[in-house]
This record gives C-alpha cells, structure tokens and sequence, in this order.
C-alpha cells in the first residue's frame, strides 16, 4: 500500500457489493469489548441497528469510520469492529468532516448524545448540513446527560426535574428534526432504540444518501430518565403516502409535539462538498517548488 | 540629478524608508510594497515591515523597508526617509528620525516645523487631481517621487506597474502617467540628501512573507488538508491554502470556528493525510483542547500559531512574543508537544518542513511559532535548496494481515506504527480516553503511567535528533562573555546587535534556537556555560523563554522584555549587550 492512500475519484464508496466473498453478519461489526452501557439503555438498540444496517449494506470493517464525542453513546466505536476515532465532547462532526472530506471513500459516521449535538457542539450542525458533507450523523438523543449522571439537556421538556434543575427545567427543548431540516441536511429521519430492525432501515438509507445525513433517534436512559412507556405511546409512522421531497411538509411535522414521527423527514439530492471540492480532480500536478516559488522572484 | 554628482563615498545606500498615512487615502502600504519589489527585482536585499490600523477603513497605516546591496536582517534603527502622505504621520514618526534624515511629504496638507530634516514638499493629492485628473493615482506618483530621488530606475517600475494592473487595461495608462510625472518631477528637485541605492549584484532572489514561506514549506512537506478560522495576522495562510490545495488534491476548508479547524485536521490527519491549521492567539486559545485530544490519540498534526499582542484581543495587528507558555504548557493534563520557532523568512519554509517531519515521525502536535512581525515582513531569501531535505512519513504495520497488530504498542522510541482506516485490515479506535496498547479503554494506574511515558518518550526521542547545532547555531565571539540567547523572529536583530557590538570589541556571541520543545539541551547549556552572563531578549512582559530556560535548565538570565507591539531593534539590543557586559 502507497503511504498516502488515493482517495477514489469523486467521492464513490463501496456500497453493497455485488458478490461478496464473504458475507458479513452483523456480529461481525461488533467489537471485542462488551458495551458498559446500563442495562436496558437505548443505545444498546442503536449498536445493534447499526451493525445489522452494516451488514446490509456489506461495507467492510475497515473501510467504516466510528467518530463520536463524549458521553454514554459516544462510546459507541469501541464497542465495534471497525475504525473509530473517540474525540472530545462536541466535536464529532468537525472531526468526522475532516476525515470524509479528505478520504471521501470511506464510509464516515458521527455518533453523539443531545448533549454533544445540541449543546456544546451545536454550532458545527448548520455548517456541515449546509457544506452536504457526506457523512452520517447519529443523534442518540436520551433528553439528559447520563455520563455525568443525570443532568437536564438541550431537549429535556420544559419542567423537567434533575439534579441540576431542581425546580423545573426552564429552557424549551430543542427540536433536532426541525434544525437539521432548516439547517438544510438533505437527508433527515428519525428512529427509536426501540425499534432496531427499523431503525437499521434508516440507516441504511442514509448511508446510501449522498450527502449529509441527519438521524434523530429516540434512545431512553434507563438510569436517570426514562421514557420507554412515554415513546412507546408517542411515536407513530410517518402519514401514508408521505412525499420525502416536501420540505415544508417535513418542517410543519417537525414541529409536531402530540406524536413523535419516525421514518425518513426529508431527502433531497444536492451537490456533495467533497465531489464539488475536487473539480481539479483530473488536472491534479504533484508539488513542485521550484516552479510554485516563481511568484515570489 | 543632483545625486549622481554626490562622490561614492558619501552615498548611503543601507538605509530604511517609512511611509506613513491614513489607509483611507489608499495605497500607503502598496506605495512601500511597490518600491520594495521593484528593488528586490534589481539585486536589492530587503527587509519590510508594516502596521495596520485594527479598523477596516481609516486609521494611521504605515510600512517600512530597510534596502540595502548587502543581506539585511532587520528592520533597522530609526528612519533614515519619511513619506509622510498626512500631519499624523508626520506627527507619529517624526520622533525616529535623526539629524539629515529626509522627509517627502504633501505640501498641501503637512507642516514640517522641524529644520534638522531635508524637506521635500510635493503637493501629492493636488497633482493627482489637478495636473493627473486621477485622484486615486497618489500612491503610484510617490512612487515616482520615491524612484526618482533614490536612483530605481524608471523602466522596472514601469514593468511592475503593468503587471500589478494587467486586468485592468484603463487603469494602466492613468498610473503609467501618474509614475512617469512623479519621476520627471524629482529632476526639478534639488537633491541635498546622501541616500542613493548604487549598484547591485543583480542576483535573482525570491521575495516572501514568513506565512508565504510558511505554505511553500508545508504544500512540499505534503500537507494536502488545510482548515482555518479567518483571523489576524494568519488569515493570508488560509487564503493561499484555499487557493493551491484543490489544484494538487488537496482540501481547504474554511472552518466555522477554530475548534472545528483543528478537528477537522485531526480528522484529516487519522485517514493518513498530512494537515495544517493556523491561527492566532484566540484561535489558539480555543484550539487546546483539540490539541490534547492529538497528542493522546497520537497523530500527527501541525499547528501555526502567528502571534500577535494580547491577552483577549488585545492588539490585533501587533507582535508580541507572548504565546509561548500557552505552547509550551497550555492545556489539561499532562502531554507531549513539540514547538518549532523560525528565525526568519527563510526559516519559516525550513521549520515548516521540520515540523511535518516531526509531527509524521514522532506522531504528535507541532506547533510553530510565529508572530505578526515574521508573518507579514517580507524578505528576500535565496531560492531553497530543499533537495537535501527529505520527506517524512508516518510509521506504517506492514502489509502482513498479523493478528498482533497494537496501535499503542510499547517500544524503545515511543513510536508504535499507525494502521490507516481503508488501507490496513486493522481496525484500531483513537481514543480521548486512556487505552491499552489496542487502544481499548484502560483506566488502571499502571496503564495510565506506562502509556504516559510513551507518549513522552517519543518527545525524548525527538530531542535526540533536533538537540544539535543545526536546531540552535551559535555565532559571535568564541571565547564570548556576554551571551545572548533569543527565540523567534528576534534573531536579524540581535544577529546585527553582536555585529555591532563585535565591532566595538566586546565579546558577544548568541544562541538562538529554533525548537522550544524539547529544548536543545546540550547545545544550550554548552553555550551558558561558555559565557559569563546570559541575556535573552524577548517580546512579552513575563520573560516566558526565560521562565522556561530557569525551570528547565536552572539558567537564569538576564531579562530583557519589550512589550508595545513592535519589534526589537538592533540598537536596543545592542545598548543592553553594552550594559550586561559592563557588569560581567
Ligand atoms: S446512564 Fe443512561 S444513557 Fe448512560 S448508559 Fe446508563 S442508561 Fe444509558
């Protein structure tokens, strides 16, 4: 192998190939260490569609990029078979961006809680959903911060009684399916933990989407909050017939508050950074310095 | 003219011009630029400098240039020619001029009081306006003045002033006639001044910026990601960036801040592809975090930082000296960074070679310091010869699908080899948190002991290759008493200081080392214990570089600080040698 891998032209990826010398189960994109996660977790349901998502689409391991933040979920790479980078709180997106953009033939993933996507490293959402940057963004959204032991997050409800908010959480809960549609994410969809198998639908399609894909997934804390028995009576399909190209349609139901919708919001095709970042693509010259310092003589 | 008549031995032909004006006028600092290029073109060393207002439009702007037929190092002492365009900067540099010094101004808008000057009075903006019918045609008709009285001849700044407007086709005639007038109105001028630039060696030289130099380094190290958050005085990287890499297949990416800047190197840099970013002390400040993350999950990154004056804001468009604690210690916990300070314009494409071979060797952060002064002063430098110079890259496993791949193996240098994602079959997570040699989660003390002096073992390693005279030269006296040690972009000053000083028959030599960690430690207490008294010069108010040298070495110094956001020139270095060696 060449010290500096080639990225393949364009930005393609493997995708589901086509006769598999090996057919991947999806334990086979699980890793040797066992998840810490507390018993009952939604993220134990996310680990699990994402590895049957993997398998579906038959990437190989080391070709599939894990980047999280800091928190419960963000300790998904570890807990799986492929490359993974563990970051800093808040700074998935950023760092999965640096990778996708530079290797645009890996399959990129960034995983994070509602804490590093809805608060610390909210400020990166609207930039790499503008940018279309092909990356998967996974929100495992538990409304609290776990790792720290309970404390009231960004979509904690209004009222919402933690150790760290005593007398009511006074702030509104953000709405992630809404920003990401007004950020203009061109692939937008929401999941539950507890619902794997639909889940790892999702997932698949929005690896398949070329551009930057936002997942919503509603994943209970069993330890400081949980909201099982609320989401098992609040979500609901998407409305028969649902047209995934009306983006005003997808933001009047993001801001829907009685139901919680699951299925894919919005997708839309739109010029991919990385694709339209390479149009020198076929004129590309090795450095020469010699030649570069003539401007300065 | 009358110069051409002055006999050889009275022509002063190393000497500083400054010109100075409100930047809404327009051209101050092109007027300067201009005449400095057209210099440069002719076999002429120079040196520039210049000063912004932190406004956008308006506020006192000024530019230097030091011009000499011989390699100029600094900026020099005092101005030797003012070109005032207003009463303010007439006002404000009219203290640094001497006895003979000349001063060219608008004779409609300065009152020059003072008769120890040479004074020529031009009405600048009314001769642009009135006889040029071209008001935005000022700076090019000082020019004119500028070449005319100071022997650049008419044809190379015609040539320059073609190419400078060759997109815009009207616009060259206008300031053809604009530089023509202001030359033919100099043989009207009755020149009393000694400063004429005689004949050069009319050697071919490149004329750059450090962060010019600084990129040029970096696109030949291999750098092929960039990402940056505009900001003072770094943000010409980031242009520069923006416009090569795509053509070589790189990716430039302007961030949204600077935490994102720095991981999406980090990102870049864990799928194999050498990156940069640069910024500036806020950005920096900001970038910390990050730059843990880097040293704990062992990739290579490099980091510019061009400082200039704080803390918080500060003075945007200042230099100061005052970063390096930050680089040195700044962030939590306890990790290894190497930092890198170019000495020059020249350095500045050296160093930043150096530091992407360091950061691929040694699988860490580099950071390089650099300062507002180095970042935007331009130089001539020789062309490189970088054929000497490899290319380094990272440590790889072998092809070999071994079951016994760790990416945090022990080893003797600290180095372990780092599997690529896509390229190795092995699968390996970068952790924030403390890890085992596989890099799983490990939280035990002996693991958190035996990894951290891995990491830090790979610095002690880099300290064996950069602890020689080629990472801190020596120069001056070699039976020295007085030492001086300096860092960064101090060393033309104190380079022409020990001249000086040499000259007047003190025994004077200096250090100046280009790696601030690890500290070339037998280089540096060879050369304190070879001399009396150390002195170590620097930008910033704590003595950070002699904070650092007593704490690491247990030299103490003497501290000479300046603060202001101005660099140091020759002659205060030379005047504190001359106080130290009096004690010794
Ligand atoms: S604290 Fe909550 S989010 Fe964290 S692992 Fe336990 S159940 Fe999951």
């Amino acid at each position: 192998m060449s010290d500096h891998p080639r990225s393949t032209a364009g930005g393609t990826r493997t995708r589901v190939a086509p006769r598999p010398e090996v057919v991947r189960t999806a334990k086979d994109y699980k890793g040797e260490v066992k998840p810490v996660w507390c018993p009952g977790c939604g993220d134990f349901g996310v680990l699990s569609a994402v590895t049957k998502a993997l398998a579906a689409l038959q990437v190989k391991p080391y070709e599939v990029v894990i980047v999280s933040g800091i928190g419960c979920s963000s300790r998904m790479p570890y807990f799986m078979s492929t490359y993974g980078l563990h970051g800093v709180h808040g700074r998935a997106i950023p760092l999965a961006s640096g990778l996708k953009l530079s290797r645009p033939d890996l399959t990129v993933f960034a995983m994070g809680g509602d804490g590093d996507l809805m608060s610390i490293g909210a400020g990166h959402l609207p930039h790499v959903a503008a940018r279309n940057i092909d990356i998967t963004c996974v929100m495992m959204d538990n409304q609290v911060y776990g790792l720290t032991k309970g404390q009231g997050s960004p979509t904690s409800p209004m009222g919402h009684l933690s150790k760290s908010t005593p007398y009511g959480m006074i702030a509104k809960p953000a709405k992630p399916v809404l920003l990401a549609l007004t950020y203009g994410a061109t692939f937008v969809a929401r999941g539950y933990s507890a619902q794997p198998n639909e889940l790892s639908e999702l997932i698949v399609e929005a690896v398949q989407h070329k551009g930057f894909s936002f997942i919503q997934v509603q994943s209970p804390c069993t330890e400081f909050y949980n909201t099982y028995d609320q989401y098992d009576s609040l979500v609901t399909d998407l409305p028969e017939d649902w047209d995934r190209s009306d983006l005003r349609a997808a933001i009047d139901l993001a801001l829907t508050e009685d139901k919680v919708h699951l299925g894919v919001f919005f997708e839309e095709e739109r010029p991919v950074y990385e694709i339209e970042a390479r149009k020198f693509e076929e004129e590309v010259q090795p450095f020469d310095l010699t030649s570069y310092l003539r401007r300065f003589a | 003219m009358q110069a051409r008549s002055h006999k050889d031995s009275q022509v002063r032909n190393d000497f500083v011009i400054r010109i100075g004006g409100d930047t809404a006028i327009g051209g101050v600092i092109s007027t300067g630029e201009n005449f400095t290029t057209a210099a440069a073109r002719l076999g002429f060393q120079v040196f520039t400098f210049r000063s912004y207002p932190a406004e956008i439009k308006g506020g006192h702007a000024w530019f230097q240039v030091r011009i000499s037929n011989r390699p100029v190092l600094s900026t020099g002492d005092g101005v030797d020619i003012l070109v005032a365009f207003d009463q303010e900067a007439y006002e404000r540099h009219c203290g640094e001029l001497r006895e003979g010094s000349v001063i060219i101004y608008d004779s409609d808008l300065v009152q020059v009081d003072d008769g120890r000057f040479i004074r020529y009075g031009v009405p600048f903006q009314r001769i642009a306006r009135q006889e040029l019918n071209f008001a935005r045609g000022t700076n090019v008709l000082v020019l004119g003045l500028m070449a005319g009285l100071f022997g650049l001849p008419l044809d190379c700044l015609q040539d320059l002033v073609r190419l400078r407007y060759k997109r815009r086709a009207e616009l060259v005639e206008k300031n053809l006639e604009a530089l023509a007038y202001g030359f033919d109105y100099t043989k009207k001028i009755r020149k009393e001044d000694k400063y004429y630039l005689g004949t050069s060696d009319h050697v071919s030289r490149l004329i750059m910026s450090g962060n010019d130099a600084i990129v040029a380094g970096a696109l030949y190290a291999g750098c092929r990601f960039f990402a940056g958050y505009p900001i003072t005085p770094a943000s010409d990287i980031l242009e520069s960036m923006a416009r090569e890499l795509p053509r070589l297949g790189g990716i430039c990416l302007q961030a949204e801040d600077e935490m994102a800047a720095i991981a999406s190197c980090i990102g870049a840099s864990y799928g194999g592809t050498k990156a940069m970013t640069a910024t500036s002390g806020p950005g920096f400040s900001l970038m910390i975090e990050l730059l843990g993350l880097a040293s704990m999950t062992e990739l290579p990154l490099v980091l510019v930082d061009a400082q200039r004056s704080g803390p918080s804001t500060g003075m945007p468009t200042k230099l100061e000296q005052a970063d390096l604690f930050q680089a040195l210690y700044g962030g939590h916990g306890d990790f290894p960074r190497i930092v890198l300070a170019p000495a020059s314009v020249e350095d500045c494409l050296y160093r930043a070679v150096h530091a992407f071979n360091l950061a691929e060797k040694y699988q860490m952060p580099v950071i390089v310091l650099s300062d507002q002064s180095l970042s935007h002063r331009t130089q001539t430098i020789d062309m490189p010869n970088l054929s000497r110079l490899p290319v380094v890259n990272r440590l790889q496993p072998g092809d070999g699908a071994s079951e016994e791949y760790a990416r945090y193996a022990l080893s003797d240098t600290g180095v372990s080899p780092v599997a690529l994602p896509g390229v190795h079959v092995h699968t390996y997570v970068a952790p924030g948190l403390e890890h085992d040699e596989r890099g799983h989660p490990n939280q035990s003390p002996q693991v958190h002991e035996a990894m951290t002096e891995k990491r830090f073992l790979k610095l002690s390693s880099a300290a064996a290759d950069t602890d020689s005279p080629d990472w801190a030269p020596r120069y001056g006296h070699p039976k020295a008493q007085v030492g001086v040690i300096g860092w960064g972009a101090s060393e033309g000053a104190i380079r022409e200081a020990v001249e000086r000083a040499t000259a007047k028959g003190y025994k004077v030599a200096a250090l100046h080392p280009r790696i601030l960690n690890p500290l070339p430690q037998a280089q540096i207490r060879e050369f304190a214990a070879s001399v009396k008294r150390v002195l170590v010069p620097e930008v910033n108010y704590q003595g950070q570089f002699a904070h650092h040298l007593a704490a690491s070495l247990g030299i103490s110094p003497v501290r000479f600080n300046k603060i202001g956001g101005l660099p140091f020139t020759p002659a205060e270095i030379l005047g504190k040698i001359e106080e130290v060696a009096s004690h010794v």
